[in-house]
């Protein structure tokens, strides 16, 4: 697979991610041999092979449905970035219509 | 330009997520409930943090089955769960955890009645399980867009049907449909207008006749079923008239404005987002095996389409009477108590769709709160039957007060009130006789052929006996007099 600028362009934007003209170039040799390492992976035969997804053979990893006590408030408010004493803060996400993206 | 719009034909998918009512998250053991503090139903999972694993909640997958049953999906046996990738400030861990190949039931169908008794089959695509995300609150500061984490990782059924929907009368009947079943299996409490069940709807238009799909625009925000059948509707109107006027129709996302009627654009899908689903490794695959089924399948409650045809065919009422009878769980489960007590089937019917009904949607009240059992109804029912009351008195003094009274019997009542009729046949001949005597030129008009004033000596009739006459057997001795002059 040959990483283009494009390619860059597509995978910064899915990771919210700016870069300059400069740092892309880096990124996109950096990339092209990350997959290039990969790429020795193609050279097995895994015809007939299932994927391997799991490292353990546990299926049953269910729980019931029994409460228990949330994280207090102000613990789940102390690692954020910003937030006041209920809300976590981000920087507004809006498009001009004031609707969200996803 | 003339358009003509029945030359085509709207094509429409719908997606409805569904909240379940478990009590925990989906992934996490903190209570998942509806309208508390701000992040104070949070945990180390739900929020995101680093090394913290998920573990998932039987009793969604439970639910999630019922629903499946009840839509006649296959279950799939081995479901992976999947990761949804996407940036955005209400998903903190930056997926959605999903199931995406592997979805917990396949195929399935929903049937609805339209409005020309016609029924149709919504097939379904799929039902799987997924996880909520946060809520974002835009207005409420000046620079920040604030987060609440409550929602985020509830569980969550999407159901999807395939493209088979075709106007939005079929939209809003198979939304009312899923409403109703999870109501009735007790997976979800419904409110559309708190987000409980939300729908989502793909929709494109064609030609008549034509096997291509036209370019679809999906349309979001549709908070209740007549919303849904209105967005639909304008939506279907604006893509026709595009396509006549030659304007391109955008691959986007569409927003329903309920106050102004319309649809509008949320954003353009051109920068397509691109979801890298892949295997959830945080979570082994999901095993359903015979025994659980078979559990699940025997706990099945009883389903609105069968209580249904079990009301049409069993009690000999209506299609229409049955519709609404069966449209909640508790109205059905009154009327099957009452009809234990009584064989007076539509009567019993007539009574809970009436003068009931209107009590409590006067008083603000549900089925539940009803402390009238079936048994009490059905002596009412019997007083009437045998005469003993009049339907009248019935329904306007003995009902409202045994509606009031926990405990009150109909023949208690009606004693206390004086309401039991009176079929004494020389009691009622006396007032007939009386009656009769008040226009004797009436009389004269009856006999030469005005038979309709029969029912002003009924007036006098009853209101001489001061509404205690019984009607059956009080014209009966009236026609007889009249004939006899």
């Amino acid at each position: 697979m040959k990483i283009t600028d494009k390619t860059i362009d597509e995978l910064a934007h899915l990771a919210r991610l700016e870069f300059s003209d400069e740092a892309k170039e880096r990124i996109k040799e950096d990339l092209g041999r990350i997959l290039e390492f990969c790429e020795q992976l193609n050279e097995v035969d895994t015809e007939g092979v299932e994927p391997l997804i799991y490292m353990s053979d546990v299926t049953d990893g269910l729980r019931e449905d029994i409460p228990a006590a949330p994280l207090p408030k102000a613990e789940a408010l102390k690692n954020a970035p910003k937030a006041d004493s209920d809300y976590f803060k981000v920087p507004k996400v809006l498009n001009k219509k004031g609707t969200k993206e996803n | 330009m003339e358009i003509n719009y029945d030359a085509y034909e709207v094509v429409i998918g719908l997606e409805i997520h569904t909240q379940l009512l478990t009590k925990t998250k989906a992934f996490s053991s903190e209570p998942a409930e509806y309208g508390a503090m701000p992040n104070t139903l949070v945990s180390v999972v739900s929020l995101g943090h680093p090394g913290t694993l998920p573990r998932h909640n039987k009793e969604a997958v439970n639910m999630a089955m019922k629903v499946g049953l009840a839509c006649k999906c296959d279950i799939n046996r081995y479901c992976l769960y999947a990761r949804k990738n996407y940036f955005y400030a209400d998903l903190p861990k930056g997926y959605q955890i999903t199931q995406d190949k592997t979805p917990l039931c396949s195929g399935g169908r929903v049937n609805v009645t339209l409005s020309d008794g016609t029924q149709k089959s919504i097939e379904l695509t799929r039902i799987h399980l997924e996880e909520d995300s946060g809520k974002s609150i835009h207005d409420m500061d000046l620079y920040d867009s604030l987060i609440d984490y409550n929602r985020a990782g509830t569980s969550l059924i999407e159901i999807v049907t395939e493209p088979v929907i075709r106007s939005g009368e079929e939209a809003g009947l198979f939304v009312s449909e899923i409403r109703k079943l999870v109501r009735y299996l007790e997976v979800c409490d419904g409110n559309m207008e708190e987000g409980s069940l939300r729908c989502d709807a793909n929709i494109s238009v064609r030609k008549k006749g034509s096997t291509t799909f036209g370019t679809k625009v999906e349309v979001k925000n549709m908070n209740s079923i007549s919303n849904v059948r209105k967005a639909i509707e304008f939506e279907t109107k604006r893509q026709i008239e595009a396509v006549e006027t030659g304007e391109i129709i955008k691959q986007e996302t569409r927003t329903y404005d309920a106050v102004r009627g319309i649809t509008f654009s949320m954003r353009a899908k051109e920068l397509v987002n691109d979801y890298r689903y892949f295997p959830e490794p945080d979570l082994p695959p999901l095993v359903i095996s015979d025994e659980w089924l078979e559990g699940i399948r025997s706990s099945m409650p009883e389903l609105p389409e069968e209580l249904l045809y079990r009301l049409v065919n069993d009690y000999s009422l209506s299609q229409y009477d049955a519709t609404v009878l069966t449209e909640t769980k508790e109205m059905a489960a009154h009327y099957l108590e009452v009809a234990k007590h009584t064989k007076n089937y539509k009567a019993a019917a007539n009574y809970l769709m009436g003068p009931v009904k209107g009590w409590l949607n006067k008083n603000a009240l549900e089925w539940d709160d009803l402390t009238l059992t079936g048994q009490r109804l059905a002596g009412l029912i019997d007083l009437i039957d045998r005469g003993v009351v009049s339907n009248a008195a019935a329904e306007q003094n003995i009902l409202p007060e045994m509606l009031n009274d926990k405990s009150a019997n109909a023949m208690d009542v009606a004693q206390k009130l004086n309401l039991i009729q009176n079929s004494d046949e020389d009691f009622l001949l006396g007032i007939v006789v009386e009656a009769l005597a008040m226009y004797p030129d009436k009389i004269e008009e009856y006999k030469s052929g005005k038979k309709g004033l029969l029912g002003l000596f009924m007036g006098e009739v009853m209101k001489l006996s001061k509404g205690k006459a019984d009607p059956k057997i009080a014209s009966q001795l009236l026609r007889e007099k009249l004939e006899a002059q």
